[in-house]
């Protein structure tokens, strides 16, 4: 089954896929088009951490002339970066070179410390799939990549759906593309990441506690280019759903 | 939990004008290359988030913590400040900065939180705040917010040109060089005229 976080004539509700329409709540049937899509995630008590990954495939971390790294490149974001499904994100004015990132999102189902790789998919409650953008121009060399770069107000899509884990039986083996207006400039597979999801989750709950909403951006493998003003993104994940955003001028 | 603890809790690296100061010629040369040009952040996550009062875990595997006494700019509204409250930002020590410090700040129980707010309306001038810290009793460090790069205001302006602080998100103003080190069993307390004391006891996390 596949869930959405919706507002529908102002009142914001679970949804649930069915055959090409959206049940609301209260089992009416809509279209995709009549709803505006969030982030598709429950609200949690405490802001939810959102972990997400640097460098986590091979080619990719190779195409951006680094080596691979020996432990995980994490750094965090704040809610605030989210947005939802066929919502637009903004370019600043100024820039060079803004970049899509299709990733593989675990969303943590409970709470998570000192779990060990063998146990992993017992702590995770679904997936999604995120567009963590990036504006290379602002990357400066401290605590690299840097908020500006990587935290900014509705610059990480995160949807369609929220997809049960129970509904994907190997998530380490799923196709990941993106479309720029249509034309694929990414291809790839979560089976090429260098740390799997199993060993994301032993490490991190290696010393903090993950809790229930917590998320997990699993990183992206090569072919990200340029983003401009008027671009459709479409970044999919096999068995997760097409998310799709609009790049408006800032 | 404090009442302010809703939103995202950001720290501020290398506001003080020591901080850049101590690393010399070390910002010019690789990896970093050039001193910073916006605001260095980075995030607090909700598991770090401590009480006065609270006793903070450390694990087996860190003989010790650095001390970040530091002061919070609490949103009520959107860029709209709320008040201050002495925060203590501990990390595991690290010497590069070139990379995010998730695995060295975002350890379970490492932010301390302060529960007495000076509401921004009655500070007419944040530099005028000065942080004592005493482990164990002993004075350790002081920390005087007169000399930052970015003053709170200027801060919150330049952070607001690319991310929104909400109600209830937290901007830390950044730690001092001269930050002392702490180990399981030792008291910090935190104090400053006007935004109390933050008192938390390091012990060993349970195995």
């Amino acid at each position: 089954m596949k869930y959405a976080r919706v507002i529908h004539e102002g009142v914001t509700q679970n949804a649930a896929e069915r055959d090409g329409l959206l049940m609301l709540d209260n089992a009416k049937l809509v279209s995709f088009d009549d709803v505006t899509w969030l982030p598709p995630l429950n609200p949690t008590r405490q802001p939810r951490t959102i972990l997400a990954l640097g460098l986590n495939y091979a080619d990719h971390a190779k195409e951006l002339a680094f080596k691979a790294p020996e432990e995980p490149l994490v750094f965090l974001k704040s809610p605030s970066a989210l947005t939802g499904h066929r919502q637009t994100t903004r370019r600043p004015a100024d820039v060079d070179f803004m970049h899509y990132e299709c990733e593989l999102t675990v969303v943590i189902g409970r709470q998570a410390k000192h779990v060990k790789r063998g146990d992993a998919y017992d702590y995770i409650a679904g997936y999604t799939v995120a567009n963590d953008y990036a504006i290379r121009d602002y990357l400066e060399n401290w605590y690299r990549p840097n908020l500006r770069v990587k935290n900014r107000d509705g610059a990480t899509p995160l949807g369609p759906w929220f997809v049960e884990r129970g509904d994907v039986p190997d998530p380490m083996a799923l196709a990941l593309s993106t479309t720029v207006n249509g034309k694929l400039t990414q291809s790839g597979n979560t089976k090429d990441m260098i740390f799997d999801v199993p060993f994301l989750i032993e490490y991190f709950s290696s010393f903090m506690t993950l809790r229930p909403g917590d998320l997990i951006l699993t990183g992206t493998p090569d072919g990200v280019v340029d983003c401009r003003p008027g671009d459709v993104v479409v970044t999919e994940i096999e068995g997760l759903g097409a998310l799709m955003n609009t790049i408006a001028a800032a | 939990m404090s009442f302010l603890l809703m939103g995202t809790v950001y720290g501020t690296l290398l506001n003080f004008r020591g901080e850049l100061a101590a690393l010399g010629g070390k910002a010019h040369e690789p990896p970093y290359k050039a001193p910073p040009r916006a605001p260095v952040l980075y995030i607090k996550p909700a598991n770090t988030w401590s009480e006065d009062g609270a006793r903070i875990p450390v694990p087996a595997r860190v003989h010790e913590v650095e001390v970040g006494a530091t002061i919070g700019f609490v949103m009520k509204g959107p860029g709209d400040p709320a008040g201050y409250v002495l925060m203590n930002d501990l990390s595991i020590p690290h010497e590069s900065l070139f990379r995010p410090p998730v695995k060295f700040k975002c350890l379970d129980g490492f932010l301390g939180v302060g529960s007495k707010m000076m509401r921004d309306e009655d500070c007419a001038d944040p530099g005028w705040f000065v942080l004592e810290v005493r482990i164990n009793g002993e004075p350790r460090q002081t920390v005087r917010f007169n000399d930052l790069v970015r003053a709170p205001r200027q801060l919150l302006t330049d952070v607001s040109e690319f991310m929104t602080l909400g109600a209830g998100d937290v901007l830390m103003l950044g730690c001092d060089v001269g930050r002392p080190r702490a180990k399981v069993g030792d008291t910090i307390e935190i104090r400053a005229e006007g935004l109390g004391t933050l008192t938390n006891t390091l012990v060993a996390e349970a195995a």
